[in-house]
């Protein structure tokens, strides 16, 4: 089992940073899923966080110069590694002017992500920092929680509206509620509503669009199809899980969008050119 | 006493009183022929600060000849004479600081622009006079760097992190986070960090040791180092013998006296609790050099369930001690490993030395680099004491 990864461009420095930021904001520990061609920071939804799931897939060419790796075996070329993505955010924080960062996992006092970073300085020799991230590694019987899952068949998917305006919109109703009702149709609108005893508030989108899903997606393209435009399928989801992950997003995506499967789970997911991030919201009874 | 501060002064003036705040809750003021010396030191005793502004440094400088005036007052009211360091520099052309010794006052005023004037009586208590005893130039190793190195080295430390261990040899120093408790070694985050010699521009080593000492009182200086662009000088020794942090110029001189964990638990081997398991030493440790160098009391007492199979008084132990003290030391290092599971057990026990603190001389006319040759006392009054909470 080996790996070893070298970043030398800033930009994509920068990048990786941010996105490990991003998954910091959401989760204390997660799962480090390192294959020949992609990082994932997993967190399946398990009973003790809610059942708050998260996929983040990143693409390694395009942020790595150098990336080597050697799975537990030529069948199963994959490590799976518990980590704390706060540790790793901390880590890249520090080194952003960095001429080149190297990632290794290592096995010191225990295993760990060493990550090295060359510092310039005004002599000739570099500076040297390596923060030793501690983590574990993840035995293989316990492997089949971290693959992707079929996704459940949903009712209606739409895009979101922009990130930010949403996130001041959940930010102003958290104070009023903890439960959040999300509500989309095929017609592209979405409302977000809560109810109490004293009021209730409710903010329309229209005009959102649904994305297309093509054969190759697990919807069955006929149930939309036969769906009526106007009939709304409603999730509620408890309200902080939300807005953590409205308060975690740094950058834009090119695409936000929303599955919903009526009165059970929310999946939220953001596409960039290079990273995707998925996360469930189940539905609070 | 009568002194005038003007210009960019009023804010390394202000810097310095921030600096100290970092460092303990009182500031004691001591105007003296060779300047004003403000002073300060941390409630377990384990830090303490001094600046000495030289007489060059005010436009105006006069203290009474005839009689020795020392006092503290809290910090805090210091502080907010200097509040918002940053339009300090701006707004204030001149800030006069006199005693009223009728009313028992200490007062700062401030003249800004547009003839505003602000004044702060503030009131003190007398005190004794603080110095601690240390001698920096007999220490093996001195490094002197541009602020802008160090403080990008501890910029790569969490602000929660508590202390650094700072590990020198001919060619590098490497810094590294300090993780008390060997079982939580696999559950945080270490750093280290590794500086070339010619990052410094002095690093002049003559033994190869690692020390551990806060980090916060460090940070403190070095934002004082920052502001000024002075060049920080490190004077390291042992481990348990204190570090020596300083910026000098020509009208100013900072030192800050930080003390070191006692063991050098440089990992794997773990030696804890092996000064504490060292017999107290017997009465010739007082009669030892101690002018030479910052002696140092152990304050901390193993807590918890060790403190019955431990001598409990608490134990003044230094690597300073002469031969049979080292013999024993020794010793009691290998008692320590034939049972070194036991210890795994133990609580941690930090240990921590608090300075040594030389009382007043005030016919002293140096600085507290002058070796006290009476009148030591291990412990602080008892007024002091009190004062410290």
């Amino acid at each position: 089992m080996k790996f070893r990864g070298k970043i030398t461009d800033i930009a994509c420095l920068n990048h990786f940073t941010r996105v490990v930021t991003t998954i910091a904001k959401l989760t204390k520990t997660c799962v480090l899923q390192l294959t020949p061609d992609n990082l994932f920071f997993i967190l399946s939804g398990k009973v003790t966080n809610g059942g708050v799931g998260m996929r983040c897939q990143l693409l390694q060419a395009n942020f790595f110069h150098e990336y080597q790796m050697e799975g537990v075996s030529s069948e199963l070329n994959q490590i799976c590694l518990e980590v704390g993505p706060d540790n790793l955010s901390r880590a890249l924080k520090t080194v952003q002017c960095a001429k080149s960062v190297k990632i290794k996992l290592s096995k010191k006092h225990c295993a760990c992500l060493s990550i090295s970073a060359e510092l310039p300085t005004l002599s000739s020799v570099s500076r040297v920092v390596t923060h030793d991230v501690p983590v574990e590694v993840i035995p293989r019987r316990l492997w089949q929680e971290f693959q992707e899952d079929n996704m459940a068949d949903f009712d209606v998917s739409i895009y979101l509206p922009p990130l930010k305006t949403m996130k001041n919109v959940v930010d102003r109703m958290k104070n009023l509620s903890n439960f959040l009702v999300m509500e989309a149709n095929l017609k592209g609108e979405m409302n977000l509503k809560i109810q109490t005893d004293l009021v209730s508030v409710s903010t329309h989108f229209k005009d959102l669009g649904n994305p297309p899903w093509g054969e190759d997606s697990s919807q069955d393209g006929g149930l939309s199809q036969s769906r009526d435009p106007e009939s709304m399928a409603e999730v509620t989801v408890d309200i902080r899980k939300l807005q953590q992950f409205l308060v975690g997003q740094q950058v834009n995506p090119s695409k936000a969008m929303c599955n919903m499967v009526h009165q059970s789970a929310v999946h939220l997911i953001l596409l960039h050119e290079d990273v995707s991030l998925q996360y469930f919201l189940p539905a609070v009874a | 006493m009568q002194c005038v501060v003007t210009g960019g002064n009023v804010k390394v003036l202000g810097k310095a009183i921030h600096c100290l705040s970092r460092i303990g809750d009182e500031l004691y003021v001591e105007p003296q022929e060779d300047g004003l010396a403000l002073r300060s030191v941390n409630s377990s005793r384990s830090a303490y600060a001094c600046f000495l502004f030289a007489p060059l440094f005010f436009s105006r400088y006069s203290i009474p000849k005839e009689l020795s005036f020392r006092c503290k007052m809290a910090i805090k009211s210091v502080q907010t004479v200097f509040r918002s360091l940053a339009t300090l520099e701006k707004s204030v052309e001149k800030c006069h600081i006199s005693l009223d010794e009728q009313k028992d006052r200490l007062t700062f005023t401030l003249h800004c622009k547009h003839g505003l004037l602000k004044t702060h009586n503030l009131s003190y208590q007398d005190s004794e006079s603080l110095e601690a005893v240390f001698d920096k130039d007999s220490c093996a190793n001195v490094l002197r760097a541009q602020p802008r190195v160090l403080v990008d080295t501890v910029a790569h430390f969490p602000t929660s992190l508590e202390e650094v261990t700072v590990t020198v040899n001919d060619e590098r120093m490497w810094v590294r986070n300090y993780v008390e408790d060997e079982s939580e070694r696999s559950k945080v985050m270490l750093t280290e960090l590794c500086l070339a010699a010619d990052e410094f521009d002095q690093f002049a080593i003559k033994a190869h040791n690692s020390i551990t000492f806060c980090l916060k009182e460090f940070r403190g200086l070095l934002l004082f180092a920052e502001s000024t662009g002075l060049p920080v000088s490190m004077y390291l020794d042992e481990p348990g013998s204190p570090v020596v942090l300083s910026v000098t110029d020509s009208v100013l001189e900072g030192n800050f006296v930080l003390a070191t964990l006692s063991d050098d638990r440089s990992p794997p081997k773990s030696n804890r609790g092996a000064d504490a398991e060292q017999p107290q030493p017997s009465d010739d440790f007082m009669n030892d050099d101690m002018d030479s160098y910052l002696i140092a009391m152990d304050t901390s007492i193993a807590p918890g369930p060790s403190t019955s199979d431990l001598p409990a008084p608490p134990v003044a132990a230094s690597r300073k001690l002469p031969a049979p003290n080292n013999r024993s030391r020794r010793h009691s290092e290998e008692e320590e490993e034939e049972d070194g599971e036991e210890d795994l057990e133990r609580p941690p026990d930090k240990k921590f030395r608090s300075l040594f603190f030389g009382s007043v001389l005030p016919s002293s006319p140096l600085m507290s680099t002058q070796p006290v040759t009476t009148q030591e006392v291990l412990a602080s009054d008892s007024e002091d004491e009190t004062e410290a909470e």
